[in-house]
């Protein structure tokens, strides 16, 4: 089988099982899970085939494997879909395909597979456990194949993104993954918080798609196709970078970018439209996983990534780019080291990191924004899982005590260290990757890369504020992991939690492996002014852009700041969090910060209240009552004269008593005047007949011959 | 020869004698049998056509031999149904068979 087609049948094996589980195998627990993740590992092995493949050939930047079909006629050209696997693609393929069969293997002890069915469990609610020997122990989830069903078509939606090779199917993607998300975060539907969350990605990312949407239209007028091969050619390039576009004297290029931006700030979640993200932790957590880490906010960076060659012409959109990433970075990391839920915490964590990707690419570093997307992948996820799995040895722990306590509250955790020892120490990796652990860690590896490029290049303003964003992030991670870990229990529940499942644990160890190993790929190569070897991430990567972007040369001050910030920030949130016992002893539970700005309720003022009220008033009291109602008052009325004087002068006199009463009369008047002439005597009938014989011949004599 | 016009004539006499008896006899084998004389009527015309017109064209004598089986069914059916009726109304005469009536 040639490795173009088999990036073709990468996406295949979710959407298949997300076909069988919902038509076929929707009662069967056991069956749908192993369809689900034989799919995934079908997938996985794909991609690591193609990956493997991807690394033998040489000059893949020059010469990606490609294939394409043409798809629909559009005038007197196609509309072509295909697969692309360059450098860029085949990496992100790499850390998509392991991290979603991590999920997928987590998610079978995360709705606790192989529990009894809960004592009164509903569908739509999170399982509440079951009754076993007297103990209440955790119960299976009611719509287990369910769950399984949406991931295998999310995982579906991200792997037709990677392997795209145009915007359009990328934009497929997309939007499955959208729907996914929503499908998703409102998996526990029967909560009414569930619910609204789940509104509210579903808008807000669509607002994004809509300016997205946009974007590709926009491109497609102008150049006439959506392929990224095609576009970015010398000249399509310079004629996007010299058509101005009308709009605040922007470039056609830099419209577009800004128009494919827009819809990445809605889709990775970053300032202004960041306030679904958060809220989507009310789907279950292997879900916050999926789309925090390894899809849907990865798919958002990818996207711009992709298009870098496109954004990168017109250096206004690169400022905009740069200004949103640095600002979401440093805005929701305060937020973070407010936040006292386990997976709040981690979600706006994504924000702030996302932000350093996007603030990296505003500042033409597109090898460091790649690097910290894969890296951030690989630790995010494993500190979403292993969040998970601390919530779930919380829920242990409040089904044995029977005392109900918020079990995502950090301030009812503490000393878990000893009772999830496994849970604990890949958390620990995959803080520390978060932090930019020196030396070890994937995360220091990239986010140093992203701060030696913005202050090699002389972005002294990203530079102090990407550096700020990563010490509050050391800060807060290790607020976390105190909190979480360390100390002595804070509740009776915390107290009995349990070490989690294999199927739970295993992707944590997997992941965590990543978390490190992964960072080495990407040494610079006069690392401490040493000559290493060349960077092999830096010149995989590099080589899908045309012009190999240069790595920054090795500086002492970029270096120095990334140890400063991490170690300090690590430290201090230690030394800050090592007694607190309870909510009110945080100096940092501060209202601001508490309530994210205040984010929620400024929209809530600025959109949602003025649509309630547009809705109530212009929509509800003016158009449909006065206008519309109006109308059909008028019209309802008109329609019944109308038809009551048809009815009146029409219907009865004409159609009822000339018609229908009228041929009825004449055929019985006819009818009874006839009947004397039926004697019953054949000969008379006879008779009759010759006579009619007669006139008829003689009138046809009469007429026709004579 | 015999002109063709006293065939017709022939012809023409038997076919009135024959409607003069299926319209006035009583008995219905009597009409049977004025119905026999009218198609045999029509035979001797078609075979006198057929004659004094193209003799190698054969339709005329064929039409005569479709119109003999046709009579011949005709008879049988009819003889067999005046049996049935008498069968049940104890009568051959056509005026007391008046059932269909108004």
């Amino acid at each position: 089988m040639s490795t173009e087609l088999l990036i073709w049948l990468i996406p295949l094996p979710p959407l298949l099982a997300f076909f069988l589980i919902v038509l076929f195998t929707n009662r069967n627990k056991a069956l749908s899970h192993s369809i689900a993740i034989g799919a995934a590992f079908l997938s996985w092995l794909g991609a690591m085939i193609v990956f493997v493949d991807a690394l033998a050939k040489k000059d893949l930047g020059l010469n990606p494997f490609t294939s394409s079909i043409p798809w629909l006629p559009t005038g007197d050209t196609w509309l072509k879909i295909g697969v692309l696997i360059d450098p860029l693609s085949a990496t992100v393929l790499f850390f998509v395909a392991w991290i979603v069969l991590m999920i997928f293997i987590y998610s079978v002890g995360y709705h606790n597979f192989g529990q009894p069915a809960g004592d009164h469990d509903h569908a739509g609610l999170p399982p509440h456990g079951a009754t076993d020997d007297g103990h209440t122990v955790p119960s299976i989830e009611p719509m287990y194949s369910r769950f399984f069903a949406f991931i295998s078509l999310f995982a579906f939606g991200m792997l037709t993104l990677v392997v795209s090779d145009n915007l359009l199917t990328l934009f497929v993607g997309w939007e499955i993954m959208g729907l996914c998300s929503y499908l998703l975060i409102g998996f526990w539907y029967g909560k009414e918080s569930a619910r609204d969350a789940a509104i509210k990605a579903f808008m807000t990312t669509r607002i994004g798609d809509v300016f997205m949407l946009l974007g590709i239209v926009f491109l497609y007028s102008v150049t006439g196709t959506l392929s990224f091969r095609e576009i970015f050619t010398q000249q399509i390039l310079h004629t996007l970078a010299v058509i101005p576009s009308g709009v605040f004297g922007l470039s056609a290029a830099g419209l577009i970018g800004l128009l494919l931006f827009i819809g990445t700030i809605g889709k990775s979640a970053q300032f202004p439209l960041h306030v679904w993200l958060p809220d989507a932790m009310e789907g279950p957590t292997p879900v916050s996983a999926m789309i925090h880490a390894a899809t849907m906010v990865s798919a958002g960076v990818y996207a711009v990534i992709r298009m870098f060659p496109l954004i990168s012409l017109d250096e206004k959109t690169m400022a905009i780019v740069a200004f949103i990433g640095a600002f979401s970075a440093l805005f929701a990391a305060t937020i973070a080291v407010a936040q006292n839920d386990i997976k709040r915490v981690l979600a706006y964590s994504t924000i702030s990191q996302l932000g350093f990707m996007i603030a990296a690419l505003g500042i033409h570093a597109y090898v460091a924004a790649a690097f910290h997307l894969v890296t951030h992948a690989f630790f995010k996820a494993l500190l979403f899982l292993g969040s998970g799995s601390v919530i779930h040895g919380m829920e242990y722990g409040v089904l044995h005590t029977n005392k109900h306590v918020d079990p995502q509250d950090m301030f009812n955790m503490g000393g878990l260290r000893t009772k999830m020892p496994i849970t604990f120490w890949t958390f620990l990796i995959g803080g520390f990757a978060l932090s930019g652990f020196p030396l070890i860690t994937a995360g220091f590896w990239s986010k140093d890369e992203i701060l030696a490029e913005a202050f090699g290049n002389g972005h002294v303003i990203v530079f102090v504020t990407l550096a700020f964003a990563a010490f509050l992030t050391a800060f807060y991670t290790m607020r976390q992991i105190t909190l979480t870990f360390f100390g002595e229990a804070r509740s009776d529940a915390a107290e009995r939690a349990q070490e989690t499942h294999w199927t739970m644990t295993t992707p944590l160890i997997v992941l965590s492996v990543f978390a490190v190993a992964f960072g080495w790929v990407g040494i610079p190569e006069d690392f401490l002014g040493l000559h290493l070897s060349p960077s092999w991430f830096h010149e995989f990567v590099g080589s899908t852009l045309a012009a190999r972007p240069e790595a920054v040369p090795f500086n002492w001050i970029a270096l120095v700041t990334s140890l400063i910030v991490a170690l300090g920030g690590l430290g201090l949130g230690y030394l800050v969090y090592r007694n607190v016992q309870t909510a009110e002893q945080d100096k940092l539970q501060i209202g601001v910060l508490k309530n994210k700005w205040y984010f929620d309720e400024i929209y809530d003022f600025l959109f949602v209240k003025p649509a309630y009220w547009f809705a109530e008033n212009i929509v509800y009291k003016f158009i449909d009552q006065g206008v519309i109602n109006g109308i059909l008052h008028i019209v309802g009325p008109a329609t019944q004269g109308l038809g009551s004087f048809v009815r009146n002068y029409f219907d009865l006199p004409v159609i009822n008593r000339f018609f229908g009463d009228g041929s009825a009369g004449v055929t019985w008047w006819s009818g009874k005047n006839l009947r004397s002439i039926q004697t019953g005597r054949i000969q008379q009938y006879l008779i009759l007949s010759l006579i009619l014989l007669f006139v008829v011949g003689g009138l046809l004599y009469y007429f026709l011959l004579a | 020869m015999i002109p063709l016009s006293w065939y017709l004539i022939l012809a023409a006499a038997l076919f009135s004698i024959g409607l003069f008896g299926a319209l006035s006899r009583r008995n219905a084998v009597a009409i049977l049998l004025g119905i026999e004389l009218m198609l045999n009527a029509v035979n001797i015309n078609l075979v006198a056509f057929w004659r004094y017109g193209d003799v190698t064209a054969m339709a005329g004598q064929v039409f005569a031999i479709i119109v003999f089986a046709v009579a011949a069914a005709e008879v049988a059916v009819g003889l067999a149904l005046v049996i049935s009726v008498y069968r049940r109304r104890n009568t051959v005469i056509a005026d007391e068979l008046d059932l269909l009536k108004w």
